[in-house]
């Protein structure tokens, strides 16, 4: 199982479960507002995500000295969906499974789209493009002594959109299908995939 | 593009798309012995066999020309074998075209072929947490569905699309599989039925998404010169006797393939990464990069069928049938966009008009796509080929697509392989 050299063991969760990150080094762990880990290119001032480049990957700089940056908190959906069947290992599910949403987030100062689940209990049907979220941590799995970390998005109450609105246009069509049931309790059957 | 820059193709040949369980050196040899029947000639012909490879069978599988060429009987052939994901079809075609355009060999023969495990595709085995692909399963449970509803869901807020919409590009699909021997879902589906299957990724259901399957398909490739001097033998030189069918019907011709990356900063989050580029640095646009097309040209899916038509030199407007990459049935109307069958926006204006089915103006996966094959990786972009190849000799029996004399292929391969393939006659 994995492990983290950035560990945490926050005062109040209990129990012997330490909290560790699901992998090393892509969010900061500490304080009440969690932040992605990027990377910035010194030259041209590009950002990347996740922070593993060991090179600028702007065809036009040649620089090699990427620094690492906490990417914004907040960003909108520029996208999102669900998993109502469960995804293959190296997955790690919750038993029963249970279906989540996920959303790929614009980040306005990095001009970047950025994935991302929703936290637990998210359903599509609340979801809009152009909704403003912010990073939160949250769990992954978990074994008999640790708790593994991810980042993922919460919807931010009725935020102002900020200035961030050049995505208004998106959001009257964005609401999605009105349904019952996201079709979780099927997901034994046939699963396709591309 | 003058005929120098052509590759004739002198054989097409597949077999059926399924779950059949047996090796894909199978699929593949009976794929590549049709193509050599339909081409009128024999393997110990052939100078150059292209593998396209899939990573799913084992070592066999990464070497899948030498693998191929061992199961038609060594002959001490050149071989190639080529990997691109989703394109890698694709990338065997260019590479045998590549071959023969520079004189290396006069023909060659492209196999791919597939057998693919039931359920989602997982990343191959092992703890791998430096591969983007390992880990967007492990950290997200992003699935290829994740991606294709992202894509699907933008899509109905940017534009008018509705569940019906995406529900009648399956129905569409389905019509045109269904005559289709070669397809593995033969059957024409209600829009009440695709409705009714069930979610899979919001907003797309169990009918809307591409299966994983097992198929094989192959070509038989080679320059115009030796294309000519073969039909000429075949048909014995005086007119009698002729009896192979090459003789009785158009030479379809490869007239470009383009294998194009993105262009940087790439803005739509692609599989398998966790996010786009990023564009907060101006790139200038300079020649290389385009200055005379709008922005949204500029993104990756809508340039690849473009450098092909600019191979080629022939306009989107020329184009009689399409197949295009449906992995998704919201895809398929992104393509109509990215092959500049219309503008932006528009896509669901031509499927409702029935613009894009058999009988409109450009049929758009006369075979039935991906909708009604699956995906059997390697093979596919070569089966695209394949049926638009029958569909320009007028063979495409019970889907044929009246008077087609020019077909584009497009594709996109994970990573950043994009592959269109266009063919004239």
């Amino acid at each position: 199982m994995p492990s983290s050299e950035r560990a945490g063991r926050p005062a109040g969760h209990g129990e012997a479960h330490q909290r560790v990150a699901a992998v090393d080094g892509w969010f900061t762990l500490d304080g009440a507002g969690p932040a992605l880990i990027g990377q910035r290119c010194k030259a041209c001032k590009t950002f990347v995500f996740p922070p593993t480049a060991s090179w600028c990957p702007n065809p036009l700089c040649a620089d090699t000295e990427m620094e690492e940056v906490e990417l914004s908190r907040r960003g909108s959906i520029w996208s999102f969906t669900n998993a109502c069947y469960q995804p293959p290992a190296p997955y790690v599910a919750r038993e029963p499974y249970e279906p989540f949403s996920i959303a790929a987030v614009e980040l306005e100062a990095e001009q970047m789209v950025v994935l991302g689940q929703m936290v637990r209990g998210t359903r599509v049907e609340d979801l809009h493009v152009g909704d403003q979220v912010e990073l939160v941590l949250d769990t992954l799995y978990e074994d008999t002594d640790r708790e593994y970390l991810v980042w993922k998005w919460k919807p931010v109450g009725a935020e102002p959109a900020g200035g961030y609105g050049d995505r208004s246009g998106d959001r009257s069509g964005g609401s999605g299908p009105k349904k019952s049931s996201a079709g979780g309790n099927r997901m034994a059957e046939r699963r396709r995939d591309g | 593009m003058a005929e120098s820059r052509h590759v004739a193709v002198l054989g097409a040949g597949m077999h059926p798309w399924g779950k059949w369980g047996r090796s894909f050196v199978t699929y593949g040899l009976t794929a590549a012995r049709a193509a050599l029947d339909d081409a009128g000639l024999g393997w110990t012909d052939i100078e150059l066999v292209s593998g396209a490879d899939t990573i799913r069978n084992g070592y066999p599988g990464f070497v899948s020309g030498a693998t191929f060429a061992q199961a038609l009987g060594w002959s001490g052939c050149r071989v190639a074998s080529s990997y691109a994901a989703c394109a890698s079809g694709a990338a065997a075609i260019a590479n045998a075209r590549a071959h023969i355009l520079a004189g290396l060999v006069d023909v060659a023969l492209v196999v791919g072929a597939d057998t693919t495990p039931k359920g989602f595709f997982a990343p191959i085995g092992g703890e791998r947490r430096d591969d983007p692909d390992w880990l967007r399963f492990h950290l997200l449970g992003a699935t290829n569905p994740t991606y294709f509803a992202l894509y699907a869901r933008r899509r109905m807020a940017l534009h008018s699309t509705t569940e019906q919409d995406l529900a009648a590009v399956k129905v569409k699909n389905s019509r045109h599989g269904a005559a289709n021997p070669y397809a593995r879902y033969r059957k024409a589906v209600s829009i009440e039925e695709v409705l009714a299957s069930p979610m899979v990724a919001d907003p797309l259901r169990l009918m809307e998404i591409c299966a994983t399957s097992d198929g094989g398909a192959a070509l038989v490739l080679s320059s115009m010169d030796f294309a000519r001097r073969h039909l000429e033998k075949l048909g014995g030189g005086h007119g009698a006797g002729s009896t192979h069918r090459s003789q009785s019907r158009p030479l379809a011709k490869i007239a470009a393939v383009s294998t194009v990356t993105p262009r940087y900063p790439s803005t739509v989050i692609e599989m398998p990464h966790f996010a786009t580029d990023s564009a907060v640095t101006p790139i200038p646009r300079t020649a290389e990069n385009r200055p005379d097309l709008p922005d949204h040209a500029t993104e990756f899916r809508a340039s690849i069928a473009r450098a092909a038509y600019e191979e080629a030199g022939v306009a989107p407007e020329d184009v009689d049938i399409a197949e295009v990459y449906d992995l998704s049935s919201a895809l398929e109307l992104d393509w109509y966009e990215d092959i500049g069958l219309c503008e932006k926006g528009e896509a669901e204006h031509l499927l409702r008009s029935g613009y894009t089915a058999i009988g409109g103006r450009v049929p758009v996966n006369p075979s039935g796509g991906l909708s009604s094959f699956g995906e059997a990786i390697p093979a596919q972009a070569i089966a695209q080929v394949c049926e638009i190849v029958w569909q320009l000799r007028g063979e495409a029996a019970g889907r044929q697509v009246e008077g087609a004399r020019v077909g584009v292929s497009a594709n996109q391969g994970l990573f950043g392989h994009g592959s269109s393939v266009l063919l004239i006659r």
